[in-house]
C-alpha cells in the first residue's frame, strides 16, 4: 500500500522537477537568443525572410478565418441584441469581441499551428540533419543566425496578424449587420466608434497578440531546437508547439485580461 | 537576386497591409480620430452618486460627443463623488452649465450630459460645474414605485 | 614507429578521456597527426570515432586530457577564440548536412558571405571555382532536395573547404553511397588535401576505401587506440584484431556482444 503511495509522490516529484528543469533550460535558452540577435537586427534580411514564412505565408487563412468569425459574430450578435431591442448596438458587440478577445487569441491559435509548428518542425529538422552542427563548425552561432531571426519575425508578425484578423472581422460583421440583415449603417459605426476605446480596448489587444506572439515564437524555436534528432523526435515536438502554445495562449490571455479589464 | 527582391515585396505587402488594418481599428473602429489629447480642457463635477459610470466615458451634449470622463474620486469632506472631464477644446459652454449622469437606453452604459446654461463667461480649464443631477438608481427607483405613497421623501433628484 | 618533431604535428590528442554522463567513450586516447597528411581513424560504429572529431572541433571539452590543434589547446579557448580556430577547420558531416533552405550556391557561399566581406562578384567567381573542383559547376542553382547522394556529399565538400581551411575533417564521409561515388569522394578527398596544403582527417569504417588514400591509419576499439600504422603495415599485419576489422568477421578480439550480466542468470532473473 505504501509502496504505491509512494511511487506516486515520486512520480509526481519527478514530473515537477522535470517541467522545472524544462522551464529553465528554455528561460536561459530565451536568454541566449535574445543576446545573440545582434546579427539578425544588424542584418535584418535574415528577418524579412522569416517575416515572408511565419507571416505573409499566413496572410490567406488569417484574413479568411477573421472575415468568417466576424460574419458569425454578426449574426449571433443580432440575434441575441435584437431580443433586448438594442440590434444598433451590434457594431460594438463585434468590434469589442474582435478586438478585445478574439482577434488575439484566435489569430494566435492560428498562428501557432499554421507558422509555430513549421518553425519547430524546420528547426528540428536542421538539427536532425547536423545542419546546426554544420554552422556552428563554420564558425557561425546557430541561434544566431537560425533561432533568432524565427523568433523575431514571429514577435513582428503576430501583432499584424491579429490586426488584420480583428480588421477582416468587423467587416465580416458589417457584411452581415448592414448589408444583409439591415442594421443601420449609421448607428453600426457610431456606437461602435463611442464604445470602442483606443488605449483602453485597441492598444490592449495588441498588446496582447505582442504577448502571444512572444510566447508562440519562443515555444516553437525552443521545441524545435530541443527536438530530439529523430523523426519521431521532431514530429513530437511540432505537437508538443501547437498544444504547449495554444494552452499558453489560453492561459495568458485570461491572466492579461483580468489585469487589462478589471473593473476599468 | 531576383529571390530576393520578390521576398522583400511580399514581406513589404505584408507589413502594409498589418499596419492598414491597425489603423482601420484606430481611426475607423476606435475612437483616436475623434479626439488628441492635447486639445481638451478639464472641467471637475461633484455628484451625490454616479451610479455606473466609469472612466473614459462619453460626454455628451444635445446628443453630440463632446468629451470623456478623465478620471473619478471620492471627495472624503462633502462625501460626493468628484468626476473630471476632459471636453473638447472646440466646444465651449457657458459657466452655469448642468451636468447630468444618464443612461443610453434602458440597459446601456451611462454617460455625462451637459445642458447649457445663459451665462456669458464661459467654463475654463480647471472650473467646476455646479449644477449636477445624480444617475438614476434603479433600486431606488423601484423602491419609490412600491412605496409610492410615500413620494414626498424624494431622494432621487437633489439638485444643489 | 619513429618519432615525429612536435611541431610537425598539426594535432595532438593526449590522454584524452571522455563520458557521456555515466557512459565513458574515451579511455585516454593519444594520437598525432601531421601536417599535410591525410589520416584515417577507423573502428566499428559507436567506438568513439565521431566523439574524437567532436572533441577535435570544439564541440565537446575532454574530461580529462587535451586536445590541441596547432599548438592550442581547444578546450581552453573562449568562445571567439574558437571561433576564429574553426574558420579555419572544415567538417563533412556525416550526410553532407547542407542548409536544405539554400541552392548549393548558396551553401558554398555561406562561409564566405558570414566571415568576410568580399564583393558579390569575388563570390561568385570563388563559388564557381570551389564547385568545378568537385566537378559540380553546373548544379548551382539546384536546391539539396534535387540531388543524389553522392552529389551531395561533393556539394558539402566544396562547402567544406570553401574558406581553404587547413584542417579538414570528414565524419563518415563514405557512409551511404554507391562504390562509383566512393571512388569519386575519396579521390577528391586525397586531391583537395594536397592541393589547399591542407591535413585531413577521415573517421570512417570502410577500410577498403580508406586504405586506398590515406598514409595514416588510428584504429580505435571501445575508447583506445589499439593499432596504428601506414595502409601498408596494416595490411600486412596478422594482429587478430586488424584481421578481423579488414575481413569483416562477426567475432573475434572485437566482442559481438555489448558487455551484459552472465546471460543464464539473466534468463533466470527474468523467470523469478
Amino acid at each position: 500500500m505504501s509502496a504505491v503511495v509512494n511511487e506516486f509522490f515520486e512520480n509526481l516529484g519527478g514530473r515537477a522537477t522535470g517541467a522545472i528543469h524544462r522551464l529553465g533550460f528554455a528561460s536561459r535558452f530565451l536568454l541566449l537568443t535574445l543576446r545573440n540577435s545582434g546579427m539578425c537586427l544588424r542584418r535584418f534580411s535574415l528577418v524579412t525572410r522569416e517575416i515572408y514564412f511565419t507571416g505573409a505565408l499566413s496572410l490567406i487563412i488569417i484574413l479568411v478565418s477573421g472575415l468568417f468569425v466576424g460574419m458569425v459574430l454578426g449574426l449571433q450578435g443580432y440575434d441575441t441584441l435584437e431580443r433586448y431591442g438594442s440590434s444598433s448596438a451590434l457594431g460594438v458587440l463585434v468590434a469589442l469581441s474582435l478586438v478585445r478577445e478574439l482577434g488575439p487569441v484566435v489569430a494566435g491559435l492560428l498562428f501557432a499551428s499554421r507558422a509555430g509548428s513549421a518553425i519547430t518542425a524546420e528547426i528540428g529538422l536542421m538539427k536532425a540533419t547536423e545542419q546546426l552542427a554544420a554552422m556552428e563548425m563554420m564558425a557561425v552561432d546557430p541561434i544566431g543566425r537560425v533561432i533568432a531571426p524565427r523568433f523575431w519575425a514571429g514577435v513582428i508578425s503576430m501583432p499584424l496578424l491579429a490586426a488584420m484578423f480583428s480588421a477582416m472581422g468587423v467587416f465580416g460583421g458589417y457584411l452581415v449587420g448592414v448589408r444583409l440583415i439591415g442594421v443601420d449603417e449609421g448607428s453600426f459605426w457610431s456606437q461602435m466608434q463611442a464604445a470602442v476605446d483606443f488605449r483602453e480596448d485597441i492598444l490592449n489587444g495588441v498588446i496582447k497578440s505582442l504577448v502571444f506572439g512572444i510566447a508562440v515564437s519562443w515555444i516553437a524555436v525552443f521545441e524545435g531546437y530541443d527536438a530530439p534528432p529523430t523523426a519521431e523526435g521532431v514530429s513530437g515536438a511540432t505537437t508538443r508547439t501547437v498544444v504547449t502554445s495554444s494552452l499558453s495562449i489560453l492561459a495568458l490571455d485570461f491572466m492579461l485580461t483580468a489585469f487589462m479589464f478589471r473593473g476599468a | 537576386m531576383m529571390k530576393r527582391k520578390t521576398l522583400d515585396l511580399w514581406v513589404g505587402v505584408f507589413v502594409a497591409i498589418g499596419l492598414g488594418a491597425l489603423l482601420f481599428l484606430a481611426l475607423k473602429v476606435g475612437n483616436l480620430a475623434s479626439f488628441s489629447a492635447e486639445e481638451t480642457y478639464l472641467v471637475k463635477a461633484n455628484f451625490d452618486n454616479i451610479g455606473g459610470l466609469k472612466k473614459r466615458a462619453p460626454v455628451k451634449s444635445a446628443g453630440v460627443v463632446v468629451g470623456r470622463v478623465e478620471d473619478i474620486g471620492f471627495d472624503t469632506e462633502t462625501y460626493e463623488a468628484t468626476v473630471a472631464m476632459a471636453i473638447d477644446k472646440r466646444y465651449e459652454f457657458p459657466k452655469d452649465t448642468s451636468a447630468k449622469i444618464l443612461t443610453s437606453g434602458l440597459l446601456g452604459e451611462q454617460y455625462i450630459g451637459l445642458t447649457a446654461g445663459g451665462d456669458t463667461a464661459k467654463l475654463k480649464n480647471g472650473d467646476k460645474i455646479k449644477i449636477t443631477q445624480s444617475a438614476v438608481v434603479l433600486e431606488n427607483l423601484i423602491s419609490q414605485f412600491l412605496f409610492s405613497k410615500a413620494a414626498d421623501g424624494n431622494k432621487d433628484s437633489n439638485s444643489k | 614507429m619513429p618519432t615525429i618533431p612536435a611541431t610537425d604535428n598539426l594535432v595532438e590528442v593526449e590522454n584524452v578521456n571522455f563520458a557521456y554522463d555515466s557512459r565513458q567513450i574515451l579511455k585516454g586516447v593519444n594520437l598525432n597527426i601531421r601536417r599535410g597528411q591525410v589520416v584515417a581513424i577507423m573502428g566499428l560504429s559507436g567506438c568513439g570515432k565521431t566523439t574524437l572529431l567532436r572533441l577535435i572541433g570544439g564541440a565537446l571539452r575532454p574530461n580529462q586530457g587535451e586536445v590541441r590543434v596547432g599548438g592550442k589547446a581547444v578546450s581552453r579557448l573562449n568562445h571567439e577564440e574558437l571561433f576564429a580556430l574553426r574558420r579555419r577547420m572544415g567538417m563533412l558531416f556525416q550526410f553532407g548536412a547542407l542548409f536544405t533552405d539554400m541552392s548549393c550556391y548558396d551553401n558554398v557561399a555561406f562561409q564566405m558571405r558570414e566571415h568576410t566581406d568580399l564583393p558579390e562578384e569575388v563570390i561568385d567567381d570563388l563559388v564557381l571555382m570551389k564547385l568545378q573542383a568537385v566537378g559540380l559547376r553546373g548544379a548551382a542553382r539546384l536546391m539539396p532536395s534535387e540531388l543524389s547522394g553522392g552529389m551531395a556529399r561533393r556539394v558539402a565538400l566544396a562547402r567544406t573547404t570553401a574558406l581553404d581551411p587547413m584542417l579538414i575533417m570528414y565524419d563518415e564521409p563514405f557512409a551511404g553511397l554507391d562504390p562509383v561515388s566512393m571512388g569519386v569522394i575519396g579521390q577528391l578527398i586525397r586531391r583537395l588535401n594536397d592541393s589547399l596544403g591542407a591535413t585531413s582527417i577521415i573517421v570512417t569504417h570502410d577500410v577498403a576505401e580508406a586504405l586506398e588514400l590515406v598514409d595514416y591509419v588510428y584504429f580505435m576499439s571501445d575508447g583506445v587506440i589499439v593499432t596504428q600504422g601506414n595502409p601498408e603495415e596494416l595490411r600486412a599485419s596478422d594482429k587478430p584484431f586488424v584481421h578481423q576489422f579488414v575481413h569483416g568477421e562477426t567475432d573475434g578480439p572485437m566482442p559481438f556482444h555489448y558487455p551484459a550480466e552472465d546471460y543464464a542468470r539473466d534468463l533466470q532473473a527474468a523467470q523469478g
